[in-house]
Formats: C-alpha cells, sequence, structure tokens
C-alpha cells in the first residue's frame, strides 16, 4: 500500500523534471522531428495516466521496463538482445548491499559499545573524546573523509587499495579488501548517530528505581549497564540503527563515486543526468523499498525486546 | 550489651544535597544503633530524610547527594570511606534494600527468578540451581502463590503485593545481616498491605535479619519495629521503643504526628430521603474497550453532603467519575444532575452542564500546567465558564485564592512549581471552585500527601462545603480520611458496588464480608494488632486473599 503511493510520488516527480530523454540525448542542436521521432519509441507522448498504469502493472509482474539508453544504444547497433532495468540494476544493488553490509558489520558493534562504554565512563575524559571524534567525524562532508582515508590508508601506508572498482567473478576475500575504504568511510559516517543514541538511551535509564536497585544488590558498573540498562533501551536504539542503515543503502553516492565502486547510487545519478525515467523510477523504487522494510524490521524487533509485549499477561 | 552485638552504628552523620549548585543540608548530625536482629522504625514525613539515612546505613548516597561529615560503621566496617569495590561486596550480599516500589524497582526485562539468582551468583555464595531452589523456597515462605512457577513470570505478570514480597525474597537471597525496608507497603492496598507486613514480619523474625524499617505510617511502624526513631526535617526528634514511644511521646512534634488522626467533622442531618439529589449515578455498566469494569453501578449524591467512595485499586472508583464526568460514556444506565438525564459523553454537554461538575486531582503536581502562573490556571475557568475578563477577572482570582487561604499577592504571580504539595493541592480546589460548581470529584485530593498537610485539606474542604452547599464525591481507598469526611459511603470491590449507606451504620456491625475485611485491614497503633488480626484470622485466610486477587 504504502508502496503504491511511494511509486505514485516518484512518478509524478520524475515526470516534473524539466526535459527528457530525447532531448538530453540529441542535445541542443535536435530538431523537433528528431525529438519527437524518439519520443514516439519510448512511448514519451502518451498521456500521464496511461504511462503510469502501464508502468505499475509492469512492475506488479515484475517487470520493471527497459533502461532508454538501453533501447537506444541497441538500435543504433541493430537489433542486440536488450537487457531490462531489473537485470541492469540487480548486480548494482548486490554491491550496494555488499557494502552497506561490510559497513553495518563493522559500524553497529562498534556504535554500540563505544555508546556502552561512553555511558559506563560517563563525563570522563573518554566519553567526551567519543564524543567530539565521532560529532567531527559526522560534520565532515564524507568526501573529505573518504579523501583522508584514501592518504592515510592506501597512500601514505598502503593497506587497502584505493579504487573499489570490484566485478563480477571477484573472489570475496579480494572484494572484502576492496570494499574497506568505503566501508571504513562510511561508519566513520553512521557511528556518531548510533553511538550517541546508545549512549543516552542508557543514560535515561540510569535513573531508574530498578538500576539503583540493581547498584544496591552490589552488581558491578560494567554489568549493571549491560544487563540491566541495555535490554531496556534496545527500542530506541534499534530504531536508530535502522534509520542508518537505510541510510547506507540509498545515501552513499558520494562515497561510490570517491572511490569508483560500482554501486546503485552512480547508476541512479547517471540515470536522472540523462532522464533515463525507468531506470530512475525502479531505483527510487528500490530505495524506499529499503526504507519501509527496514523500518519494519526496527518495529518487529522493537516489539520482541520487550517483554511485556511478548508475555502478555 | 558486648561490642559484637552492634550491626551498624552511624555518628553524628551529615548528609548534604545539591540543588541549584549549592549544597543544602538533608540529615543533620544523626546517630544511631543497630543491634543484630533488630528492627529500628525511621519515621516522618516527605522530605524528613528517612531514605537518605535509609540509604547512608548501606553507604549509599544518590546523586547528587553527598555525606559530608560523620561516621557509618557496619560491622566494624567504615563505609563513608570505603572503596566501591568494598561496598559492593557488602552490598547484596550482607546489607540488602526493599523499595518502596517493587514495581519499578525489578527490571522489567528480567525474569523474577532471575533477577533473585542475580546477587548470589554475582557475589560467589551459591551456585544459579542452588539460589534458584532457594528462591523457590523463600517465594513459598513469603507465602506467595504457585511458589514454583512464579519467578518464571516478568514482573509486568505479577501484581503488586506479590511483587513486594518477591522483592522481600531477593533480598533474603544471601541472607544478609541487615536488610533496608523503604516504605514497602505504601503503595499498597490496605488488604495487600496485611499480607505483605506478616510475611516481611515472619521471615525477618525467622532468619534472625536485623532491618531498618522507613515508613511515615505510624500504625505500621508499630507492627514491625522493636524501636522507633522520628525524624522531622533532617533532624532527629526523639527515639525510644516502640511501646514506650506510642504510650508516652515525649516531644511536641511526635504527640502532633499521634494526633493528625483526631479531625472529624460535625455530623450532619440525614438528606430528606424525597429531595432530588445533585447526582444520581443510575445503573451504569462500563467498559474499557473490550474490558469490563463497571456492572450496574448506582447511587446519589444529594447537595451539601459528601459520598466517600472506597475500594482497593482496580475496583472501579476512577472509572465511576470517568462515567460522570462523560469521559468515558457507560455501556448502559444514565447520569442525572438534578433530575435530568446528561448526555453520556461529555462532548455533547452544554457548558452549564460541564460547568456543574468539576474535578480535583490526586497528583496536584501533574494535573496542574507547569508553565503558567497561579493566576492564569485559576483565571481560565474564571473566563471560559463565567465571562469574566480583566479586572473583574482578577478580582474573581483573588477572592477564590482567599478562599483557599493562600494571600493572594503573594501567590498569584508564582509557578506551580514554587509552590509546596499541599499549597499546589489548593490551587487545584480553587481551580475547580472557579466554574461556581454543585458538585465536585475528589479523586485520592490526600492521598499523596502528608498527614498534617492532608488534614488542612479535609479541613478547607469541610469548610467550603459548609458555605458553598456543594456536593462531594470522594474517591479514596483511606478509611481513615472516609472516618474524618464522609456522610455517606459506597464500598466498591471488582467493579460492583457491594454496600452503600450512611457512614454511622457502614463503621458498626454488621457488615458485608468484604467492607468487614477492609476495616480490620486498617492498621490500628497497637503494636499487637498485627499479631492478633492473624490469629483471629488464621494465616491460611491470609493466603488465600492473596490467591482471591490473582
Amino acid at each position: 500500500m504504502t508502496l503504491i503511493v511511494v511509486s505514485l510520488v516518484i512518478f509524478i516527480a520524475v515526470n516534473a523534471l524539466p526535459g527528457d530523454f530525447a532531448q538530453a540525448v540529441l542535445g541542443q542542436g535536435a530538431t523537433d522531428e528528431a525529438v519527437a521521432a524518439i519520443r514516439k519509441d519510448l512511448g514519451l507522448d502518451q498521456p500521464y495516466f496511461y504511462r503510469y498504469f502501464t508502468w505499475l502493472g509492469g512492475m506488479l509482474t515484475g517487470d520493471l521496463g527497459v533502461s532508454f539508453a538501453q533501447m537506444n544504444f541497441a538500435s543504433n547497433m541493430g537489433g542486440t538482445q536488450l537487457k531490462g532495468v531489473l537485470e541492469q540494476i540487480a548486480p548494482r544493488f548486490m554491491n550496494t548491499m555488499f557494502l552497506a553490509g561490510v559497513t553495518a558489520a563493522i559500524a553497529v558493534p562498534f556504535a554500540v559499545i563505544l555508546g556502552v562504554l561512553a555511558a559506563l565512563y560517563r563525563n570522563s575524559v573518554f566519553d567526551r573524546a567519543t564524543n567530539i571524534t565521532t560529532l567531527t567525524s559526522i560534520s565532515s562532508p564524507e568526501f573529505f573523509l573518504a579523501y583522508i582515508l584514501i592518504l592515510f590508508l592506501a597512500v601514505l601506508n598502503p593497506v587497502f587499495p584505493s579504487l573499489s572498482n570490484i566485478f563480477e567473478g571477484m573472489g570475496f576475500g579480494e572484494r572484502l579488501e576492496k570494499t574497506m575504504l568505503p566501508a571504513l568511510t562510511l561508519t566513520l559516517v553512521v557511528t556518531a548517530h548510533m553511538m550517541r543514541m546508545t549512549r543516552a538511551a542508557i543514560i535515561n535509564l540510569l535513573a531508574s528505581p530498578y538500576i539503583e536497585m540493581a547498584r544496591l544488590k552490589g552488581i558491578s558498573p560494567m554489568r549493571v549497564i549491560v544487563v540491566h540498562a541495555l535490554p531496556n533501551a534496545l527500542a530506541p536504539i534499534i530504531n536508530v540503527i535502522a534509520l542508518n542503515l537505510a541510510y547506507l543503502i540509498t545515501g552513499v553516492v558520494v562515497v561510490e563515486v570517491v572511490f569508483v565502486y560500482p554501486g546503485i547510487g552512480q547508476l541512479f545519478v547517471d540515470s536522472v543526468k540523462i532522464r533515463d525515467i525507468p531506470v530512475v523510477q525502479a531505483c527510487c523504487l528500490i530505495f524506499a523499498a529499503a526504507y519501509i522494510l527496514l523500518n519494519l524490521t526496527a518495529d518487529v524487533l522493537s516489539i520482541l525486546s520487550n517483554p511485556r509485549l511478548r508475555h502478555p499477561k | 550489651m558486648s561490642d559484637s552485638d552492634v550491626l551498624v552504628e552511624i555518628k553524628d552523620l551529615w548528609i548534604e544535597g545539591r540543588s541549584d549548585e549549592t549544597w543544602n543540608p538533608i540529615i543533620n548530625g544523626a546517630s544511631m544503633t543497630l543491634k543484630r536482629g533488630e528492627v529500628l522504625g525511621l519515621i516522618g514525613e516527605s522530605g524528613a530524610g528517612k531514605s537518605t539515612l535509609g540509604l547512608a546505613a548501606m553507604g549509599f548516597t544518590r546523586d547528587g547527594v553527598r555525606i559530608s561529615s560523620g561516621d557509618v560503621k557496619f560491622d566494624g566496617i567504615d563505609l563513608v570511606n570505603a572503596s566501591a569495590a568494598v561496598k559492593r561486596e557488602l552490598l547484596g550480599k550482607r546489607i540488602a534494600y526493599v523499595a518502596q516500589s517493587a514495581a519499578a524497582s525489578f527490571n522489567p526485562a528480567h525474569k523474577l527468578i532471575d533477577q533473585h539468582t542475580e546477587a548470589p551468583v554475582q557475589h560467589g555464595v551459591s551456585s544459579r540451581s542452588d539460589s534458584q531452589a532457594d528462591g523457590i523456597e523463600l517465594y513459598d515462605r513469603l507465602r506467595l502463590p504457585n511458589p514454583d512457577e512464579i519467578g518464571f513470570r516478568y514482573p509486568h505478570q505479577v501484581s503488586g503485593g506479590q511483587l513486594q514480597r518477591a522483592m522481600t525474597a531477593m533480598a533474603m537471597a544471601c541472607r544478609p545481616d541487615l536488610i533496608i525496608f523503604d516504605e514497602p507497603t505504601t503503595a499498597l492496598d490496605v488488604t495487600t498491605q496485611i499480607e505483605v507486613l506478616a510475611s516481611i514480619r515472619d521471615i525477618v523474625e525467622q532468619f534472625d535479619t536485623a532491618a531498618i524499617y522507613i515508613t511515615h505510617d505510624l500504625a505500621v511502624v508499630a507492627q514491625m519495629a522493636d524501636r522507633i526513631k522520628v525524624l522531622l526535617k533532617g533532624d532527629e526528634v526523639e527515639e525510644s521503643d516502640t511501646r514506650s514511644m506510642l504510650l508516652n511521646p515525649q516531644e511536641e512534634y511526635t504527640k502532633s504526628l499521634w494526633a493528625v488522626r483526631s479531625f472529624q467533622r460535625d455530623q450532619k442531618p440525614v438528606a430528606a430521603t424525597d429531595a432530588t439529589p445533585v447526582i444520581s449515578v443510575k445503573n451504569v455498566t462500563a467498559a474499557y474497550g473490550k474490558v469490563p469494569v463497571l456492572y450496574d453501578v448506582s447511587f446519589d449524591i444529594h447537595a451539601g453532603r459528601t459520598v466517600a467512595v472506597v475500594g482497593e485499586s482496580g475496583s472501579g472508583k476512577s472509572t465511576t467519575a470517568r462515567c460522570i464526568t462523560g469521559l468515558l460514556p457507560p455501556l448502559k444506565g444514565h447520569i442525572e444532575f438534578n433530575g435530568e438525564t446528561l448526555p453520556l459523553d461529555y462532548r455533547k454537554r452544554n457548558k452549564m452542564q460541564l460547568r456543574q461538575a468539576q474535578m480535583i486531582y490526586q497528583m496536584a503536581d501533574t494535573a496542574l500546567n507547569p508553565r503558567k502562573k497561579i493566576g492564569e490556571i485559576i483565571g481560565r475557568p474564571v473566563e471560559f465558564y463565567m465571562g469574566l475578563t480583566g479586572a473583574k477577572k482578577r478580582e474573581r482570582v483573588r477572592a477564590l485564592l482567599d478562599e483557599i487561604e493562600l494571600e493572594p499577592d503573594q501567590f498569584i504571580d508564582r509557578l506551580p512549581s514554587e509552590l509546596s504539595g499541599g499549597q499546589k493541592q489548593r490551587v487545584g480546589i480553587a481551580r475547580a471552585l472557579a466554574a461556581e460548581p454543585q458538585f465536585i470529584i475528589c479523586d485520592e485530593v490526600t492521598s499523596a500527601l502528608d498527614q498534617l498537610v492532608a488534614e488542612g485539606i479535609l479541613k478547607l474542604l469541610a469548610k467550603l462545603q459548609d458555605e458553598l452547599d456543594l456536593a462531594y464525591m470522594f474517591i479514596t481507598h483511606d478509611l481513615a480520611t472516609v472516618k474524618s469526611i464522609a456522610d455517606e459511603v459506597v464500598v466498591m470491590k471488582d467493579g460492583r458496588v457491594v454496600e452503600a449507606g450512611p457512614k454511622e451504620e457502614m463503621f458498626q456491625p454488621p457488615h458485608h464480608a468484604y467492607t468487614d475485611l477492609l476495616l480490620s485491614s486498617v492498621p490500628e497503633m497497637d503494636p499487637d494488632w498485627l499479631t492478633n488480626l492473624l490469629s483471629e484470622r488464621g494465616v491460611e485466610n491470609i493466603g488465600d486473599a492473596a490467591v482471591d486477587k490473582m
């Protein structure tokens, strides 16, 4: 249901973009006839609602259409096999998921542990240093962080390759190595938010009577936080993690460009540039679906983390 | 008395708390000694420093509180200067704590038994399985229903009285030398309170544990303590053994505590039976969603009279009030006001009908908008209902403040946070009066207040009733309040009216069995009261009452 609404918004937004594929491809000097011919070829001359429902209908049957760029290329070369949008996006999407997965595997435990430690040693030097460092990293532009990491980890100490041009058939280990720098950059970007929420959610609970009770039972401070506070602080933490994971899937264009990483973000930006509507729409839909799915998962996990909801009276 | 008999020794202890960057005294030079196996009662009003002193006996201070000077020795160990690790070794193992609200003090994320076994396992006293078996045995001794199974529930699945006993069991887990009980029964109904008191007393005797019992309720402390210490604003007033304290209090303040229960308003003539009642509740049945809460509730309230609605929490008292005000439209039945039927939903009532029934809430703290000045809070209904503005409105607000005995010049421009609990409750009363109603619902208005302050509020309500011929519906679970202010009593249980009638009749036998249980459960000053009552009822009966409540 939400996706249908989203699809309508996407369609309207994409079609509200000035110019279209025909103009973009043919350039400034194109004659009106040539533009009209290409438009007719691609179905751009059809009324809006007709195009929307054809697209929607195709989408529901798993057919996301064919990229305009592909079609144009194919007609020039004389009838090569056309790749659907789906096939075009799928490998890119898998790459993005891989990068997001690696980043999440590093960033989530890192952020939660930092948050717990910051809560444990709150107002200490460690707490302040963590706060300042993470805030600095989230406030700096992503490309700047990326270049600094390249400088230190690829140029001065060549630990990781600075180009992440992964391709199909690459071994997992090599892939991981090549993905490391973009993943680390993204880790720096998302850690601050998750870490601060973990810290705040735990500290928020430290005034509760059951935390005082745990202290009065002579439990060690670390155990008080991990066993008594953390389980009750999970719901807000999970939500922030979900939000950041969604960002990792949808918002990493800059990092992909810097590291020449063939993810979905680059494809999306390129397609917008040439008004390749089917690809743009499909990317948007995937982003929307990722957001919805991750938030749904977060809600379910939040419920599972609450014993009141798990074990009714 | 040999020296090793002394378990806790506190000497000239001064404690300060920080507020607004300055340190203010909380405890001024308190001293006490506690022998092994002895129970000391700490008594005083809220803000007297009872809890702070109790926690200090564990070597613990809350955030923003510090011990500025003095000694606390536990079994010869200096707790003031001990390191955190040394104190952690004692806490839970040799000194345990039972908090006021068990519902808030159990961690909602873990099962009871896991929280029970935590201290023994962490302190290396016993293994998990031994401690678990011991926990089940303690649950049994504390007469919890289904002791084998109850520990495997989460806190929210267990009732308040049971949680309080489970917490006592948890405190016992390492067989400590000392337990601090911090108002363990204050949040409970009278009938539940007895069960918990009896359980605590038994188990403390069985294991010969020393205890500090903190409460504001004299009658309760009389049942539990060997000795009583009275605190007032951080100062020690007096200390002596329970019986001599009760028979012969020395200090004026202690005597005044004893005298609080003496307020008794004059008898009023019985209302003429043919008069039209101000409010008449007729066969009201109501539910929250699909959960039925009220069954066929009927009673009348006449002008100038107070009807006390009594019952335990969950008996439907407040729900009845919500039905009268129209916040919860009843499924069946209706509400009559001066003989005229009111629309069930408050949104369908006109301003006149809304004006006539006002409400005063239990928590004056939360019922007053913290960002509005007192003058604005009272001025709002003056303007809304009476249409007064400008100088006339201000005049009326001042008159209302006079009425509730707060000096207008001093209070009209203050914020609620600058008032004491009793003053806030007075403002709540003024706000209700501003609408010039004929009928006021008082929902547990004195429950959150200390006894002396509560008495002032009751006197004010009585005075206003005489002046303005108001009808009160007085919701309470405190039978002492009922005795002092009510004309008629309605007893509710599980959403039904079990007994109703004039106060004199209600406090004379014969009673309905439930009224009898309620009445006999109110603690009395006699130190033998609990013992006598238990032998009268038989211990089995108390366990059964707990099962009934499931």
